[in-house]
């Protein structure tokens, strides 16, 4: 985390999933990944059901095959971390292929592996089917404080406009030969933080001057937009609903 | 992590935002919203900055304390926060039901510390630019070795498999002590370049008189580096001292409060606590043993944060630039 | 008798480290007329106009818009009357989408609903950008971007029209966007440029501002025929522009 990509995941297209608001979308996003987290992990059964389920809306939000493989390549470090558990954990060992493993660890690794897979598979399907500004009215309506999801707003319009300049900086910067390879060499790189730094806040005192021009005196206005409709917030309920069962039934069979 | 960890985790952290978002409101009044996203803009920016660390490998900034020290930490709290968010949220990286824990780990964890940090060390050093500098970059790296310990903590109540909590600790620790350093480095040197030019941006020397501000008596990089290094050593020697020091109390207080009853609840369920028990009395001590210290030295800095975040309420919001 | 749009008395104003910026500034600005505002870099022409909507202040001297004296208490009113366009796009163009950042201003003065939508399309349709609606500012044309900023200013319904270099960044064809849009507009305009032309083609009369002092106000052929004039304050005519086409005009429309 942290060192992600800067290239927002939506996918333009325009299915059901693409239409459903927002706010429903969020909560059932959360659900969904909440309910896959309690399951049980002896029961395979279930994580099946789960990706068939997560695959099949991926159908119906039409992503391109190619944009799902290359999203899901953030589960990679899970993917390392899991492969190692069952040798570095205790308890009874089994014996693999003339290797000694821990059996609690494999059954870890799996639950690690299969709750991590799908938890990518469900937040790509809700970034990529939903624009930021929608996303962010949908935690509004959520009851996120307001300040909070127009400051992500901020963040977000500005964002590109950042990492122009910072690039910029960059390209100057190799422009005159500096190629740094060790820690001590990191000293240009830290101090054109300083002053891009420095250039946002001056920026973030210009946007504030342009947002008083316009009226602004602390609290965002609120532009009315459509919000989710009953008949959606019961096809969300349903759809949760559905996820609990297999669950449900994950839990008292095991 | 499991679910009951995970969503205690996200309460923490709406709490600790909340306040934060109050703090911060309080400080910066009407131009918070602007300030603060574009702010925000920076540190994602500056955290997908690749610096070097050795012969081509590459590492990356968390920038908390640097958010704290610049922005004060209420406004360092909420720009990270919203970081965080945003990247789990429209990048989906970061997990939706990690996202409590990840933003008590990667923001209100490293930005309080790392400013209840930079307050103590302020305290020891001269007030000068150098001064603040040197105590932005300890407190960089102190705010990655909280954030390692946190995540550890986190695990020994949430763990889905079974790893031993002092194992998860010294690696996580272990490693993070080296992050630290090139996240200190990198904070210090950055705070630096904009004290230089905008000292009255920098939160964290807001106190320092234009006299003292020009004093650029240089701490000597030598007395830098070794009390990096000692203070390292420290961190190690106490963590082990104490480890022996108190594990009876702490286990009566574990199972006073219930906290083992619980874990061992959630271990019918994944089985991590079953294999606790069989791994010997021993390593279940040291563990809650280095558990315990390690959420002192959190709770420690976590509280200086916020104490003083709380006694620096009165700050007046700065004058705009000249165009 | 009706009182000017815009009426500066004696504005002076220092920097927070102590520089000063204005030192005296008198102006008046009839309803209806286009000025421009040139001068070299550093006369404290974006310094003024920052005064114009009160956004700079604590200086000595009066700011009037119309009839009200710029004050604390009328900042509200005068934010409404004066709408101010900045040199950077991207300073003015802060919500996710246009539309949004249309409506952010009306908004601000209470319109919801119905009305509120059909003041954004209107500004949208005034600057020939209702297409651009529902674009990210990041991903629009430098032209785009100075219409949609101006759409923004506009929604506020304004008296007083202030743009800071409306020609700058631009290509050829963004740059005659910007002049067809203005010269549609029939509000009171302040337009600080670099741009000579561009100020001879939309103002009829110019103001030349350097150190803080109004140092010359008249028609803006007479002031550019004037090479000498142009040369004390660094200013210049473009190459191979024909001074006999200047000296031939009485002034511009």
């Amino acid at each position: 985390m942290g060192a992600g990509h800067a290239h927002a995941l939506y996918v333009h297209q325009h299915s059901p999933l693409h239409r459903l608001a927002p706010e429903v979308k969020l909560v059932v996003a959360f659900g969904f990944v909440f309910l896959i987290a309690v399951t049980p992990r002896e029961a395979v059964w279930a994580f099946a059901a789960y990706a068939v389920i997560a695959i099949g809306l991926m159908v119906v939000a039409r992503f391109p095959v190619r944009f799902v493989v290359a999203r899901m390549a953030v589960v990679l470090p899970f993917v390392l971390f899991a492969f190692l558990i069952p040798f570095i954990a205790s308890g009874e060992q089994l014996q693999v292929l003339g290797v000694s493993v821990s059996r609690q660890g494999l059954w870890g690794a799996w639950n690690i592996l299969a709750k991590a897979t799908l938890g990518v598979m469900i937040s790509v399907l809700l970034a990529g089917t939903t624009e930021v500004p929608d996303m962010l009215r949908g935690l509004g309506r959520l009851h996120v404080p307001a300040s909070l999801t127009a400051i992500a707003g901020f963040m977000v319009r500005y964002l590109e406009v950042i990492i122009d300049e910072l690039a910029r900086t960059r390209t100057a910067m190799a422009a005159r030969g500096y190629d740094p390879r060790w820690l001590w060499q990191v000293r240009p790189i830290a101090t054109s933080a300083g002053a891009l730094f420095i250039r946002s806040y001056e920026r973030g005192e210009r946007v504030h001057a342009a947002m008083v021009s316009r009226g602004f005196s602390g609290v965002m206005p609120s532009l009315d937009e459509p919000k989710a409709t009953s008949r959606q917030w019961a096809m969300a309920a349903g759809f949760l609903v559905l996820v609990g069962m297999i669950a449900a039934l994950a839990w008292v069979r095991t | 992590m499991n679910a009951g960890t995970a969503a205690a985790a996200g309460v923490i952290s709406a709490g600790a935002v909340g306040y934060s978002l109050r703090q911060s409101r309080h400080q910066m009044q009407d131009r918070q919203i602007p300030l603060a996203g574009i702010t925000a803009a920076f540190i994602f920016a500056a955290q997908m900055f690749n610096f070097p660390v050795a012969a081509g490998t590459t590492g990356h900034l968390l920038g908390g304390a640097l958010a704290a020290v610049l922005l004060g930490p209420s406004m360092g709290a909420v720009v990270v926060t919203v970081v965080v968010v945003v990247q789990a949220l429209v990048f989906a990286d970061g997990g939706l039901t990690a996202l409590g824990l990840n933003v008590l780990n990667l923001a209100i964890i490293p930005v309080y510390g790392g400013y209840g940090a930079f307050r103590v060390f302020r305290r020891f050093l001269p007030k000068s630019r150098p001064g603040v500098v040197v105590a932005t970059g300890l407190a960089g790296g102190v705010s990655v070795v909280l954030a390692a310990m946190a995540f550890s903590i986190e695990w020994l109540f949430g763990a889905t498999a079974p790893v031993p909590f002092d194992t998860v600790f010294t690696a996580m620790v272990g490693v993070h002590v080296f992050i630290g350093i090139g996240e200190g480095i990198i904070s210090a040197l950055a705070v630096g370049a904009v004290l230089a030019s905008r000292p009255d941006l920098v939160y964290g020397a807001q106190d320092l008189s234009r006299a003292q501000l020009a004093d650029r008596a240089p701490i000597r990089t030598r007395t830098f580096v070794i009390g990096g290094v000692l203070v390292a050593l420290a961190l190690a020697g106490v963590v082990s001292q104490a480890a022996f020091e108190a594990p009876d109390g702490l286990e009566r207080v574990a199972v006073d409060t219930g906290i083992v009853d619980q874990a061992q609840d959630h271990a019918l369920h994944s089985g991590v606590f079953a294999e606790y028990a069989t791994t010997g009395i021993k390593n279940q001590t040291l563990s809650l043993a280095i558990a315990g210290f390690a959420g002192v030295t959190i709770t420690l800095a976590l509280g200086l944060g916020i104490l003083f975040a709380v006694r620096d309420r009165g700050r007046k919001p700065r004058a705009p630039a000249p165009t | 008798m009706t009182p000017p749009a815009v009426q500066l008395d004696g504005i002076e104003y220092r920097y927070p480290d102590g520089r000063e910026a204005l030192r005296g500034v008198d102006l008046q600005i009839d309803h209806g007329e286009r000025v421009a505002l040139l001068g070299p870099n550093g006369a404290g022409k974006t310094t003024l106009a920052l005064h114009l909507n009160g956004i700079l202040s604590g200086g000595s001297g009066t700011v009037r818009i119309g009839d009200t004296v710029v004050t604390e208490d009328t900042l509200r009113e005068i934010r409404r009357r004066v709408g101010l366009v900045f040199q950077d796009t991207d300073d003015q163009l802060f919500m996710p989408t246009v539309r949004e950042d249309v409506a952010f201003g009306p908004a601000n003065l209470g319109l919801t609903g119905d009305a509120l939508t059909s003041r954004t399309r209107e500004a949208l349709e005034s600057v020939e950008a209702a297409d651009l609606a529902d674009r990210a500012p990041h991903h629009l044309s430098g032209g785009e971007r100075r219409r949609a900023a101006l759409a923004t200013v506009l929604a506020m319904e304004p008296d007083v029209l202030v743009l800071d270099e409306p020609s700058g960044a631009l290509d050829p064809a963004g740059r005659r966007e910007v002049i067809r849009v203005l010269q549609s507009l029939p509000l009171t305009q302040l337009i600080i440029t670099h741009d000579l032309p561009f100020a001879l083609e939309l103002c009829r009369r110019s103001v030349i501002l350097d150190g803080g002092r109004v140092v010359a106000d008249g028609a803006t052929s007479d002031l550019l025929a004037d090479a000498g004039l142009l040369r004390r304050h660094r200013l210049e005519l473009p190459y191979a522009f024909d001074r006999a086409v200047l000296s031939s005009r009485p002034g511009t429309e």
